[in-house]
Protein backbone atom coordinates (compact mmCIF):
# COMPACT_ATOMS: atom_id res chain seq x y z
CA UNK A 1 0.00 0.00 0.00
CA UNK A 2 2.80 2.69 0.85
CA UNK A 3 3.83 1.74 -3.28
CA UNK A 4 0.31 3.26 -3.99
CA UNK A 5 0.95 6.23 -1.69
CA UNK A 6 4.45 6.80 -3.21
CA UNK A 7 2.96 6.44 -6.48
CA UNK A 8 0.02 9.46 -5.87
CA UNK A 9 2.52 11.67 -4.42
CA UNK A 10 4.40 11.35 -7.00
CA UNK A 11 1.87 11.92 -9.78
CA UNK A 12 0.71 14.84 -7.33
CA UNK A 13 4.10 16.36 -7.50
CA UNK A 14 4.07 16.30 -11.33
CA UNK A 15 0.68 18.13 -11.64
CA UNK A 16 2.41 20.79 -8.98
CA UNK A 17 4.78 21.13 -11.71
CA UNK A 18 2.81 21.45 -14.25
CA UNK A 19 0.75 24.26 -12.59
CA UNK A 20 3.97 26.11 -11.73
CA UNK A 21 3.93 26.77 -15.53
CA UNK A 22 0.86 29.07 -14.76
CA UNK A 23 2.26 30.40 -11.68
CA UNK A 24 5.81 31.73 -13.41
CA UNK A 25 4.27 32.77 -16.96
CA UNK A 26 0.71 33.90 -16.24
CA UNK A 27 0.09 36.83 -18.28
CA UNK A 28 -2.03 38.46 -15.07
CA UNK A 29 -1.08 39.06 -11.35
CA UNK A 30 -4.34 36.96 -10.18
CA UNK A 31 -3.44 33.73 -12.46
CA UNK A 32 -1.03 33.51 -10.54
CA UNK A 33 -2.83 33.61 -7.36
CA UNK A 34 -4.70 31.04 -8.58
CA UNK A 35 -2.25 29.02 -9.65
CA UNK A 36 -0.44 29.33 -5.93
CA UNK A 37 -3.93 28.66 -4.20
CA UNK A 38 -3.88 24.76 -6.66
CA UNK A 39 -0.19 24.53 -5.16
CA UNK A 40 -1.29 24.98 -1.72
CA UNK A 41 -3.78 22.20 -2.25
CA UNK A 42 -2.26 19.98 -3.49
CA UNK A 43 0.50 20.29 -1.07
CA UNK A 44 -2.38 19.65 1.96
CA UNK A 45 -2.95 15.96 -0.08
CA UNK A 46 0.74 15.25 -0.33
CA UNK A 47 1.71 16.02 3.39
CA UNK A 48 -1.13 13.53 4.58
CA UNK A 49 0.30 10.80 2.03
CA UNK A 50 3.73 11.89 3.24
CA UNK A 51 2.75 11.08 7.19
CA UNK A 52 1.23 7.60 5.91
CA UNK A 53 4.26 6.38 3.96
CA UNK A 54 5.94 6.93 7.09
CA UNK A 55 3.79 5.67 9.25
CA UNK A 56 3.52 9.08 11.08
CA UNK A 57 0.05 10.41 10.12
CA UNK A 58 -0.67 12.32 13.73
CA UNK A 59 2.12 14.44 13.40
CA UNK A 60 1.81 15.28 10.02
CA UNK A 61 -1.56 15.98 10.01
CA UNK A 62 -1.53 19.22 12.37
CA UNK A 63 1.11 20.31 10.03
CA UNK A 64 -1.89 19.50 6.56
CA UNK A 65 -3.85 21.53 9.00
CA UNK A 66 -1.93 24.74 9.04
CA UNK A 67 -0.98 24.62 5.61
CA UNK A 68 -4.73 24.80 4.60
CA UNK A 69 -5.86 27.85 6.92
CA UNK A 70 -2.85 29.39 5.23
CA UNK A 71 -3.29 29.18 1.80
CA UNK A 72 -6.59 30.08 2.85
CA UNK A 73 -5.68 33.27 4.24
CA UNK A 74 -3.43 34.13 1.60
CA UNK A 75 -5.57 33.87 -1.17
CA UNK A 76 -8.34 35.81 0.68
CA UNK A 77 -5.62 38.31 1.79
CA UNK A 78 -4.48 39.29 -1.47
CA UNK A 79 -8.30 39.31 -3.07
CA UNK A 80 -8.94 42.13 -0.71
CA UNK A 81 -5.40 43.85 -1.58
CA UNK A 82 -6.64 44.14 -5.16
CA UNK A 83 -10.38 44.67 -4.03
CA UNK A 84 -9.10 47.96 -2.62
CA UNK A 85 -6.27 48.87 -5.12
CA UNK A 86 -8.78 48.88 -8.12
CA UNK A 87 -6.16 47.81 -10.49
CA UNK A 88 -3.94 44.60 -11.39
CA UNK A 89 -1.63 46.50 -13.38
CA UNK A 90 1.78 46.49 -11.73
CA UNK A 91 3.53 50.05 -12.22
CA UNK A 92 0.01 51.78 -11.43
CA UNK A 93 -0.78 54.04 -8.80
CA UNK A 94 -1.35 52.60 -5.82
CA UNK A 95 -4.79 53.17 -3.99
CA UNK A 96 -6.12 55.37 -6.53
CA UNK A 97 -9.65 55.61 -5.10
CA UNK A 98 -10.64 54.51 -2.03
CA UNK A 99 -14.60 53.23 -1.10
CA UNK A 100 -16.05 54.36 2.05
CA UNK A 101 -19.43 53.03 1.83
CA UNK B 1 -12.86 -4.12 2.27
CA UNK B 2 -11.58 -0.69 3.92
CA UNK B 3 -8.66 -1.12 1.58
CA UNK B 4 -10.66 -0.93 -1.45
CA UNK B 5 -12.94 1.69 -0.77
CA UNK B 6 -10.34 4.30 0.19
CA UNK B 7 -8.42 3.42 -3.33
CA UNK B 8 -11.28 4.11 -5.46
CA UNK B 9 -11.62 7.39 -3.21
CA UNK B 10 -7.74 8.48 -3.49
CA UNK B 11 -7.94 7.60 -7.70
CA UNK B 12 -10.97 9.27 -8.24
CA UNK B 13 -9.71 12.44 -6.29
CA UNK B 14 -6.33 12.44 -8.22
CA UNK B 15 -8.79 12.13 -11.91
CA UNK B 16 -10.46 15.48 -10.71
CA UNK B 17 -6.93 17.08 -9.48
CA UNK B 18 -5.64 16.36 -13.26
CA UNK B 19 -8.73 17.60 -14.70
CA UNK B 20 -8.14 20.71 -12.73
CA UNK B 21 -4.78 21.15 -13.58
CA UNK B 22 -5.46 20.65 -17.32
CA UNK B 23 -8.07 23.42 -16.99
CA UNK B 24 -5.66 25.58 -15.36
CA UNK B 25 -2.89 25.14 -18.00
CA UNK B 26 -5.15 25.34 -21.09
CA UNK B 27 -7.97 27.62 -21.23
CA UNK B 28 -7.62 30.83 -22.04
CA UNK B 29 -8.93 33.40 -19.84
CA UNK B 30 -8.66 34.29 -15.92
CA UNK B 31 -12.43 34.01 -15.23
CA UNK B 32 -12.30 30.47 -17.24
CA UNK B 33 -9.08 28.93 -15.29
CA UNK B 34 -11.19 30.05 -12.08
CA UNK B 35 -14.08 28.39 -13.54
CA UNK B 36 -11.98 25.17 -13.66
CA UNK B 37 -10.15 24.98 -10.77
CA UNK B 38 -12.85 26.19 -8.34
CA UNK B 39 -14.52 23.28 -8.98
CA UNK B 40 -12.26 20.28 -9.70
CA UNK B 41 -9.80 21.28 -7.20
CA UNK B 42 -12.60 21.05 -4.16
CA UNK B 43 -13.97 17.63 -5.66
CA UNK B 44 -10.66 16.49 -5.59
CA UNK B 45 -9.36 17.52 -2.51
CA UNK B 46 -12.22 16.23 -0.53
CA UNK B 47 -12.34 12.72 -2.22
CA UNK B 48 -8.76 12.34 -1.70
CA UNK B 49 -8.67 13.08 1.90
CA UNK B 50 -11.86 11.08 3.00
CA UNK B 51 -10.56 8.27 0.92
CA UNK B 52 -6.99 8.91 3.58
CA UNK B 53 -9.63 9.34 6.39
CA UNK B 54 -10.53 5.66 5.47
CA UNK B 55 -7.20 4.13 4.94
CA UNK B 56 -6.52 5.25 8.47
CA UNK B 57 -9.06 3.31 10.04
CA UNK B 58 -7.78 0.09 8.75
CA UNK B 59 -5.83 -0.02 11.81
CA UNK B 60 -8.01 -0.94 14.08
CA UNK B 61 -10.63 1.49 15.54
CA UNK B 62 -8.86 2.89 18.78
CA UNK B 63 -9.18 6.32 19.92
CA UNK B 64 -5.73 7.54 18.57
CA UNK B 65 -7.31 6.31 14.36
CA UNK B 66 -10.44 7.61 15.26
CA UNK B 67 -8.76 10.93 16.43
CA UNK B 68 -6.80 11.29 13.24
CA UNK B 69 -9.46 10.90 10.88
CA UNK B 70 -11.93 13.56 12.53
CA UNK B 71 -8.71 15.42 12.03
CA UNK B 72 -8.84 14.42 8.08
CA UNK B 73 -12.10 15.07 7.78
CA UNK B 74 -12.02 18.33 9.49
CA UNK B 75 -9.24 19.19 6.95
CA UNK B 76 -11.82 18.03 4.15
CA UNK B 77 -14.68 20.15 4.92
CA UNK B 78 -12.62 23.24 5.68
CA UNK B 79 -11.47 22.91 2.39
CA UNK B 80 -15.32 22.47 0.59
CA UNK B 81 -16.08 25.62 2.81
CA UNK B 82 -13.02 27.48 1.80
CA UNK B 83 -12.42 27.14 -1.51
CA UNK B 84 -15.44 28.26 -3.22
CA UNK B 85 -15.15 31.51 -0.46
CA UNK B 86 -11.48 32.18 -1.82
CA UNK B 87 -12.64 31.28 -5.64
CA UNK B 88 -15.43 33.71 -5.32
CA UNK B 89 -12.84 36.71 -3.70
CA UNK B 90 -10.34 36.44 -6.32
CA UNK B 91 -13.47 36.76 -9.15
CA UNK B 92 -14.84 39.69 -7.56
CA UNK B 93 -11.33 41.75 -6.83
CA UNK B 94 -10.93 40.51 -11.06
CA UNK B 95 -14.53 42.18 -11.65
CA UNK B 96 -13.72 45.30 -9.83
CA UNK B 97 -10.18 45.25 -11.51
CA UNK B 98 -11.37 45.50 -14.37
CA UNK B 99 -10.18 42.55 -16.08
CA UNK B 100 -12.68 42.02 -19.89
CA UNK B 101 -13.63 38.26 -19.80
CA UNK B 102 -12.33 36.67 -23.10
CA UNK B 103 -14.51 36.25 -26.19
CA UNK B 104 -14.39 34.47 -29.37
CA UNK B 105 -14.00 37.38 -31.51
CA UNK B 106 -10.56 38.52 -30.04
CA UNK B 107 -12.27 41.45 -28.32
CA UNK B 108 -9.71 40.95 -25.12
CA UNK B 109 -6.38 43.26 -25.77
Amino acid sequence: MEKFFLAISLILGFLTLLCLYRGVFGPTVLDRIISISVIGTKTTIILALVGLIYGRIDMFVDISIAYALLNFIATLASAKFFLTRKSIVPGAKFFKERRFK
Amino acid sequence: MLTILAIIFIATGVFFFTIASIGLLRFPDFYCRMHATGKGDTLGAFLSLTGLAIYNLNNGFSLTTILVSIKIMFIAIFTFIANPTATHAITKSGLECGVVPWTRKGAQK
